[in-house]
């Protein structure tokens, strides 16, 4: 008798406990009035929607010099490490050397032979031969490193965006295994001390996550158009693949485009005019 | 049962200290890992995958292949694998462990490794890995332990065993499935994007798991008074021969498709592996090394005078477990990231922190087998009286 | 006999168990310190929780708030109150930082005295912090 009734006693006790533990988060979620239950979460009035974003970049129209101003412009927004900028030793004392195999980049330059390697030819035209090609994250419609991740933390938004949640990233590069255009970098050291100067309205990232392009999704939803697009001297639009009337729409209509390594299925968002 | 490993020879600590040194000099390297991230390896944007999910994959198979003394001794009642049918099962849990430590150091924000169940994603391939690895690991604990505890106190293990024993089975078969489907789904790597990968690391490990297991009859068998049994071993390099021979003709037909076929993005990995690619050749004299040992190894087993010759046994053995590690463990994961999805060659060598890192954890692996090992056989010996 | 034995190993390991608190009765001096209100936070008097609420659930909001931002694109956060806010730490006037000015005296100094470490400034930034 003795004997159950301390069990129960334990029962009891260890319910209780656990009910005064979660009280304040259930408090929280309850909490009527003035809590978050009658909150009410929204976009911008001005943000930009796409049932599927996508861009095309007219190869035509890129220059080295355009390259150049887009991967800066890029870059700097979203504090990219540069492993060739040079540690301000008095921020940052005892900062180790670089291995630059470790870089991240989020949008880049290639030759014709490494952004289309199965288009590979011998007898291809000279002119694509020293032509930049601008390379980045395709936002593939069926994304394989969406798959591969095992958290969720890389995800397809309702627009088409694949994009990262660094909060969630546990590091396992899965997802960079998983991606076949090479588009994303993994903080294998703490990348504050590589940016030149801080963009603070957009986050760094903090060692052992990985990162790449998120289609500005931070401009998109300010209504702004992508740095990239802006940079390029109208070398590049973004616009909705799946709306007929779009801009995007009407030069892929117009022009023979291309997509990097189509025969995978992965269905990339981005195109090349050729 | 635990109070077995703290009484023991003065070889028996002298050994178990050399572990927790290796193991204190890891701790060490892997708080600096800890600290300042990944950039300590040499792992980089292009191999994303080095050193530590190598032996990750390589392990699994060592674990996955303990089931080839549970089948025959379980499902066929084979007798003569009564007394080592623990010593595989032990050696699944330690080589297990040693598998999700690889994991925890290949990870760059360990702190969040339970978001994996916390955001359970049944399309990705590694939420599916962690619970088979873990499934299995606690089959094998709980299995191993029972059984030799019911062995000890002289009756039969509880009824219950039963059960987790059959499902043990499509369990060591699923880890290794698994963990090849975490590379062979994959569109944009052609060395791993072929439907053999999971037969042949499956293959690999029947060779790789018994072989080391027979090795470890030898040790057990000089060190204590326990003697796992001459047919036992016989036996099981039948096994490892036949494995081993699979895993070669596995290899061989993937040889033939690459080559045959001769599609470029298939064709690139295996090039760099066994001539060089470009100019870049480092892994060629380490591929050619593991396919002569296991090729060796495989004419040692077939030929009876020399499977059967007491002395030779181990060295084939250990020639096996040495080519089928360098197959799987530093080609088949290198070799899918070179060349890169864009052919840019960058080729990866560990750093020595990640070596010392990657000996503490086999150190650990070894620490946990000694134990176990070491309750095994010297309850078995007490039984025998 | 053994009766004392138990009862000095006992009356050590309490002791021992609660050294932290001993360790902080002894060294430290200071009070709870009250997060400080300054500049537009004084003047401004509306936030997106009651004081309590936020002293306590602050950390639970944050946590949907990013959730909303990042994974459902929802960036306008308007409160059962009516004020309404960019779910954002340090992104422009009407974020957190864009009121509370001065994060040492708002965040840190409650943050330090209670030994937690949020690790949203590895990431995010003050502006006030660069140069």
């Amino acid at each position: 008798m003795m004997k159950k009734s301390r069990r129960s006693f334990l029962k009891v006790a260890g319910i209780a406990a656990i009910g005064l533990g979660a009280a304040p988060a259930m408090n929280f979620a309850a909490s009527g009035s003035n809590g978050t239950a009658l909150a009410v979460k929204s976009k911008n009035e001005n943000v930009l929607f796409a049932h599927r974003w996508g861009m095309v970049i007219d190869t035509n129209k890129i220059t080295d010099e355009v390259v150049e101003n887009i991967v800066a412009a890029c870059h700097k927004a979203h504090n990219v490490p540069d492993f060739n900028h040079k540690v301000d030793e008095e921020k940052f004392p005892g900062t180790r050397p670089v291995n630059h195999k470790q870089e991240v980049k989020w949008i880049w330059e290639e030759h014709f032979q490494y952004a289309f390697p199965d288009k590979e030819d011998e007898f291809l035209a000279e002119k694509f031969h020293d032509l930049p090609f601008l390379v980045t994250c395709n936002h593939c419609k069926n994304a394989p490193c969406v798959k591969a991740c095992p958290t969720q933390a890389t995800f397809k938004r309702e627009d088409g965006i694949v994009l990262m949640d660094f909060h969630r990233c546990i590091g396992c590069r899965f997802c960079m295994a998983a991606c076949p255009y090479g588009a994303r970098s993994f903080n294998f050291r703490d990348p504050r001390p590589f940016v030149e100067e801080i963009n603070p309205d957009f986050p760094t990232r903090s060692k052992g996550v990985v990162e790449k392009c998120n289609l500005c999704a931070e401009r998109l939803a300010k209504g702004e158009q992508p740095h990239c697009v802006e940079a390029s001297e109208g070398a590049i639009l973004v616009g909705d693949l799946e709306d007929p009337e779009s801009e995007v729409r009407a030069l892929l209509n117009e022009n023979y485009t291309i997509r990097r390594k189509q025969s995978l299925g992965t269905e990339p968002s981005v195109y090349y005019v050729m | 049962m635990l109070e077995i490993a703290i009484k023991g020879s003065k070889n028996y600590w002298l050994w178990i200290v050399f572990l927790l040194a290796v193991m204190g000099a890891g701790a060490v390297v892997y708080i600096d890992q800890f600290m300042n991230g990944l950039m300590i390896t040499n792992m980089s944007r292009d191999v994303s995958f080095g050193f530590y999910i190598a032996n990750f994959t390589f392990l699994v198979g060592v674990a996955a292949g303990g089931v080839m003394v549970v089948i025959p001794y379980y499902l066929h009642d084979y007798e003569k694998f009564h007394r080592i049918t623990i010593l595989g099962e032990f050696l699944a849990v330690a080589s297990l462990v040693m598998c999700l430590l690889f994991v925890l150091v290949d990870v760059g924000q360990p702190t969040r490794l339970l978001n994996v169940w916390l955001y359970p994603s049944v399309k990705s391939v590694l939420f599916w890995d962690t619970l088979v690895l873990n499934g299995y690991l606690g089959l094998n604990i709980i299995i191993g332990w029972k059984v030799l505890e019911a062995e000890r106190n002289q009756v039969e293990p509880p009824l219950w065993t039963k059960p987790l024993i059959y499902i043990s089975i499509p369990f060591a078969i699923g880890i290794h499935t698994v963990t090849a489907y975490l590379y062979c789904g994959l569109p944009g790597r052609g060395y791993w994007l072929t439907a053999i990968l999971a037969p042949r690391f499956l293959a690999s490990a029947f060779a790789a798991g018994p072989a080391f297991l027979i090795i470890l009859c030898y040790i057990i068998k000089k060190f204590t008074k326990f003697d796992p049994g001459w047919e036992a071993i016989q036996t099981l390099s039948k096994i490892v021969c036949w494995a081993i021979i699979a895993n070669l003709f596995f290899f061989l037909c993937e040889v033939f498709v690459v080559y045959y076929s001769n599609i470029p993005g298939h064709l690139a990995h295996m090039q760099y592996l066994l001539f060089g690619y470009h100019g870049y050749h480092a892994l060629v004299p380490w591929m050619w090394t593991g396919i002569i040992l296991m090729i060796t190894g495989a004419v040692f087993l077939v030929i009876p005078q020399l499977r059967d010759n007491k002395t030779m046994l181990p060295f084939t053995c250990a020639m096996i477990f040495i080519g089928a590690w360098i197959d799987k463990g530093l080609g088949m994961i290198s070799g899918g990231f070179v060349p890169s999805p864009l052919h840019h060659v960058t080729e990866y060598a560990p750093s020595g922190k990640e070596i010392i890192i990657t000996l503490a954890v086999y150190a650990t692996g070894f620490l946990i087998l000694t134990i176990l090992f070491k309750l095994a056989t010297q309850v078995k010996e007490e039984v025998r009286g | 006999m053994n009766k004392n034995y138990i009862i000095t190993g006992l009356v050590i390991f309490v002791l021992t168990v609660l050294s932290p608190f001993w360790f902080n009765m002894i060294t430290t001096t200071q009070a709870a310190p009250e997060p400080e209100l300054v500049g537009k936070a004084k003047t401004e008097k509306k936030c997106v929780l009651g004081k309590y609420e936020m002293r306590a659930n602050h950390m639970s909001l944050l946590d949907e708030w990013r959730d909303s931002v990042v994974r459902n694109a929802d960036r306008m956060y308007t409160a059962a109150n009516g004020n309404s806010f960019n779910m954002s730490l340090s992104t422009g006037e009407n974020s957190c930082l864009g009121c509370h000015e001065d994060k040492a005296k708002f965040c840190d100094s409650c943050h330090t005295y209670a030994s937690v470490n949020p690790y949203c400034w590895e990431c995010h930034t003050n502006p006030k912090e660069i140069k």
